[in-house]
């Protein structure tokens, strides 16, 4: 049984965040198998590009009824990127676009007048202490590329934020949910001690 | 606040890093895979590696070489060289790439850089521009596209192509001064200025860093969300480290 499965549904890079893991000593495995996925004690939801194709694609492989199962199980999942976006109820992208619903709020294209993608290293401000952030110090920089962000409608869920234009949840947390809209596995040191964390959560 | 980016960029020619002044006469700079190692742990925020082989016959050797360095680098690696279809790109991007570029092949099939944004998403076309002035002396008379290492030229405005590459769906654009690359007299800040403005996409500016101020003027005057550079760092003459002490000595948001 594997540790940490990062689902692989057919959408980009997940060698890196396979890789990430690795180099902190954990071990995970990148996989499209039910079995494997069902057997994980975690689970990675990575996903790039546009939200309606992750999630179309996620569909085709019955992985959302699997993630919605599994989560309600209380197994510790992490969305990353638009697999954090993945988490909520509906995305701005291409009219409107249902996510899995695991935690309440959406998804919203920024602002026009901003340079998008927000494409770069930008700050973490952490809302208070979390298990996540073991070893994490305040305002770290992390690697993000994104047109959208997520606007949970529980504020207390936001357990990160992050500056660009508006002030946005980079970081979410509530129960065995957890969602970063960074690249951990981009972002050196400060993610790979953070996929670290999360490796450890209990 | 977004900080600059620092890019080392590897120029890639049968296996090895090498660099070319005004892409010519290249001399050898070490092991692509070596180097990416030593920016990652040096606080590259990015590392590109440019394939300036480039022929379709070496794609699986290529595509090894980018999972080697890429195995050892966690930071974005972007990718380009070559690339000619969206199959190209896939392999790259499986290969552990985050980022493409795109140049020749953008300017013969523009609707490329669509099907790579509309398959992978904006976030990693990087559509890259050669440019160079009209008339070094004046400015005003604007720049023109040039491919093949700066040899031919397209016959297209730098500035159109720009606007129009992000029409299409570049993420962002790799701008590259044929007339300062690899002068180390400073980035062409008029050049970049120029583009950046044009665009709400980040600009990375390339060619002709020599001194520490360069990168700052690039930063600040010339409106780049990055800069690029070679040799100046394979070579060791500053390390990243030394580039962001200074910038930010001067203000600028760096990581």
């Amino acid at each position: 049984m594997s540790q940490i499965a990062i689902i692989d549904y057919g959408v980009g890079n997940l060698r890196s965040v396979e890789k990430a893991f690795a180099a902190t000593g954990c071990e995970a495995v990148v996989s499209g198998d039910e079995r494997v996925l069902r057997e994980a004690q975690r689970l990675v939801l990575p996903g790039v590009g546009a939200f309606g194709a992750c999630m179309k694609a996620l569909s085709e492989r019955r992985f959302d009824r699997l993630v919605r199962e599994r989560v309600k199980d209380g197994t510790p999942l992490l969305g990353v990127c638009v697999g954090m976006q993945l988490l909520f109820e509906e995305s701005d992208e291409f009219g409107s676009t249902p996510g899995l619903g695991l935690l309440r709020g959406r998804v919203k294209r920024f602002n026009g007048e901003l340079v998008v993608p927000h494409v770069g290293w930008n700050r973490v401000y952490q809302r208070g202490p979390h298990e996540l952030f073991a070893d994490v110090g305040d305002e770290s920089f992390f690697y993000f590329v994104h047109s959208y962000y997520c606007e949970p409608e529980d504020e207390s869920v936001a357990a990160g934020e992050t500056d660009y234009g508006v002030r946005y949840a980079s970081v979410v947390a509530h129960k065995n949910i957890c969602g970063v809209q960074f690249h951990p596995e981009k972002s050196q040191a400060a993610g790979l001690r953070l996929l670290r964390n999360f490796a450890r959560l209990n | 606040m977004l900080a600059k980016r620092i890019i080392p960029c590897l120029d890639v020619d049968n296996g090895r890093v090498v660099k070319g002044i005004r892409f010519v006469s290249l001399v050898d700079a070490g092991d692509p895979v070596e180097q990416g190692k030593r920016y990652d742990a040096e606080g590259a925020d990015e590392l590109t590696f440019l394939d300036i082989t480039a022929s379709s016959d070496k794609r699986d050797i290529v595509t090894d070489l980018v999972r080697r360095v890429a195995d050892e680098v966690f930071i974005p690696f972007t990718v380009g060289g070559g690339l000619r279809t969206v199959e190209d790109i896939r392999a790259i991007l499986r290969a552990g790439a985050d980022k493409i570029t795109l140049n020749t092949a953008a300017l013969e099939q523009p609707e490329l850089i669509s099907a790579c944004a509309e398959t992978f998403g904006s976030q990693c076309v990087v559509v890259a521009i050669d440019a160079r002035g009209r008339n070094a002396d004046d400015v005003t008379r604007g720049w023109e596209v040039y491919t093949h290492g700066g040899r031919r030229n397209v016959g297209i405005d730098a500035l159109e192509w720009t606007i129009r590459a992000q029409q299409l769906g570049a993420g962002e654009i790799l701008l590259t001064s044929m007339d300062c690359d690899g002068t180390r007299n400073g980035y062409d800040i008029e050049l970049t200025r120029a583009v950046s403005s044009a665009v709400r996409i980040p600009v990375i500016a390339s060619g002709g860093a020599g001194r520490l101020e360069h990168f700052y003027e690039a930063l600040t005057d010339g409106g780049a969300s990055a800069v690029l550079a070679a040799s100046l760092f394979h070579f060791g003459e500053f390390s990243i480290a030394e580039v962001k002490e200074y910038l930010r000595g001067r203000g600028v948001t760096v990581r």
